[in-house]
């Protein structure tokens, strides 16, 4: 056991970094995180502004933390108290740009070949051939980044990256705009590839459905700092920060009067705005009277034509849909029940409902739906 | 014809000299964050506005025995450096400057940082990132700086006559010649030399002008 703790252990990447982004307006931005990645994918996810990619410079050694320290295994990559600065061509940390980065005038083979200059010719082939075949593109070696399409630019953007080896890989975005069964695709090569070499990767995504994808871990960023991390089910389903819940796709947001709290029940009943509806949501930090934001998925709203009995869901508000609308295979119904919900059914439920502006609704919500945001 | 000759050797010469020293100048220039760098920068262009006259009267008398350029060419090699090709060569040099490290800086400055980065985190130093994807991506600015200098250097006259004077086979570059042709009434042979001189200088702007505007391109396609 002992082995396998320090296995994992001389692979982590560990790193602590503060730095103030000084722009040329009067706000100025500052990172303060503290970050542990351990082999296999970590999301990094936040929305933007957040300082994510700010982050993944520092750790790539392409900018320079003004205090911390970073570290992988037993190496020391930064430390400001020792005056440690190793540049990054020095890192062995991979680094797949949101543009990609590959190099216009040279072939997708010479891109992957670029960081190999260190090795022997038949070496340096014999690793090229690998990874342009353990990603698919082994046709593509002589065309141009610029003759090739999205999805195989990313291919050979990962085995540029990939096939120099390096401890750690940093993705910053790099699937965005590919439909999801290219991505699915892509990310299976890329888990494949490190069930072998077990590296720590750092994947940055403000999509949700790449988190439910890919998620081991999360680390949320949100100005700056860490707000939460671990499983994406706990740290995405309840985000404690309004700006991370609107990207972790929350599209109710209601700031609510607490009216009292009952500790036994792990509840607290609050009051909608300024409206007369109550509800139930989970215990938080608060007293009676104190003002709390609460978030609601729309797709976590029941809707139902008749008032509901016998049912578990706590929270029964009665109100009339405002306006109706279909996107895709979904249905977006507004209802006004003294605040408005957005709520979202299927095209099926609307017919079957024969729901129409106008109409009179009941709406249900699970009280661990409900979900305190700061 | 000697005199074309001389024209096209000191030219040659020039913007071989000023591709070598501009691209670190240029390279600095466009990547440097210090603060100051706007001084540099003014005194690169500088042989933009001053009349040759000037740039050639302060070349001169550097040059010249009791200038400090003078003395230490004269204890190296024996004799003087004004009014000799070395001389003219150092002259057109500074003169052509700009015209050499503006397109430089312009092209190197056009290369997309994220680039320069993946090389970086590829494991490339400055250097190699320098040769394998600065240069490459920014052929066309070189081609434009070394033309461009190749030109300019042709059609001066200002600080030739200052540093060169006027000495055949030596410093009498076209330009000198079609003025002395001039002087002594001998229109037929001026023309002759200034047509020269004009359908050379537009043949290489045209040149210029095609490669940066990608009409063709004199490395293989991309």
């Amino acid at each position: 056991m002992d082995s396998v703790a320090s296995e994992v252990n001389s692979k982590m990447l560990s790193a602590r970094i503060r730095k103030q982004r000084r722009s040329a307006g009067a706000s100025s931005f500052i990172l303060d995180v503290s970050v542990e990645v351990s082999p296999g994918i970590t999301i990094l996810f936040g929305a933007s502004g957040a300082g994510k990619s700010t982050l993944l410079d520092c750790l790539a050694g392409l900018a320079q933390p003004d205090e911390g320290r970073i570290v992988t295994g037993n190496d020391v990559l930064f430390d400001s108290a020792a005056g440690i600065h190793v540049p990054a061509p020095k890192r062995r940390i991979a680094y797949v740009f949101q543009t990609l980065a590959l190099f216009p005038h040279l072939s997708a083979e010479e891109n992957v070949a670029y960081g190999l200059r260190n090795l022997p010719e038949a070496e340096r082939r014999s690793r090229v051939d690998a990874i342009l075949k353990a990603f698919r593109v082994e046709k593509l070696r002589r065309q141009k980044p610029g003759e090739i399409s999205g999805g195989e630019r990313q291919r050979i953007a990962l085995a540029r990256s990939l096939v120099t080896e390096p401890r750690v890989l940093l993705l910053d975005e790099p699937l965005t705009g590919l439909d999801a069964e290219l991505k699915a695709a892509i990310v299976d090569d890329l888990r494949a590839w490190n069930a072998a070499k077990e590296i720590p990767i750092l994947y940055v995504t403000h999509s949700r459905d790449e988190v439910d994808a890919l998620g081991e871990r999360v680390i949320a960023l949100d100005n700056g700092r860490v707000v939460s991390s671990g499983v994406p089910m706990e740290v995405l389903n309840a985000p404690r920060r309004k700006k991370l819940a609107q990207a972790a796709g929350f599209e109710n947001f209601l700031s609510a009067t607490v009216l009292d709290l009952r500790e036994a029940d792990g509840v607290m009943r609050v009051r909608l705005g300024e409206s007369a509806c109550e509800i139930e949501v989970p215990l938080g930090y608060a007293v009676a009277g104190s003002r709390v934001q609460v978030a609601v998925r729309a797709g976590d709203v029941l809707l139902a034509t008749e008032h509901p009995h016998g049912l578990s869901a706590r929270n029964v508000l009665e109100g009339r849909i405002v306006s109706l609308e279909q996107r895709g295979t979904m249905a977006i119904a507004r209802v006004d029940c003294g605040v408005t919900f957005v709520v979202h059914i299927t095209p099926g439920a609307v017919r079957a409902l024969e729901l129409t502006a106008g109409r009179p609704v009941w709406l249900l919500l699970k009280t661990h739906s409900c979900h305190l945001v700061d | 014809m000697e005199a074309l000759w001389l024209s096209m050797k000191l030219a040659g010469c020039v913007a071989a000299i000023l591709l070598v020293i501009g691209m670190p100048v240029a390279y600095w220039l466009a990547y440097s964050s210090w603060r100051g760098k706007f001084l540099l920068e003014s005194v690169v262009a500088l042989p933009l506005v001053l009349p040759p006259t000037v740039l050639g009267f302060y070349a001169l008398v550097a040059m010249g025995p009791r200038g400090p350029l003078g003395k230490l060419w004269i204890a190296l090699f024996g004799h003087g450096l004004a009014f000799t090709f070395g001389g003219l060569i150092l002259a057109s040099v500074l003169y052509s400057f700009p015209f050499a490290v503006q397109p430089l800086i312009a092209s190197f400055e056009g290369v997309d940082r994220r680039l320069l980065d993946a090389s970086a985190v590829l494991g490339a130093g400055s250097l190699r990132t320098f040769w394998r994807v600065i240069l490459p991506l920014s052929l066309p600015g070189v081609v434009t700086a070394a033309v461009l200098s190749f030109a300019h250097t042709l059609g001066e006259f200002g600080v030739v006559l200052m540093v060169g004077g006027n000495l055949a086979g030596v410093t009498r570059t076209v330009s000198i010649d079609i003025y002395d042709h001039v002087q002594s009434l001998e229109y037929g042979e001026a023309n002759r030399m200034a047509l020269v001189l004009l359908v050379i200088s537009f043949a290489v702007l045209s040149f210029v002008y095609a490669v940066n505007r990608r009409v063709w391109t004199p490395w293989p396609a991309k």
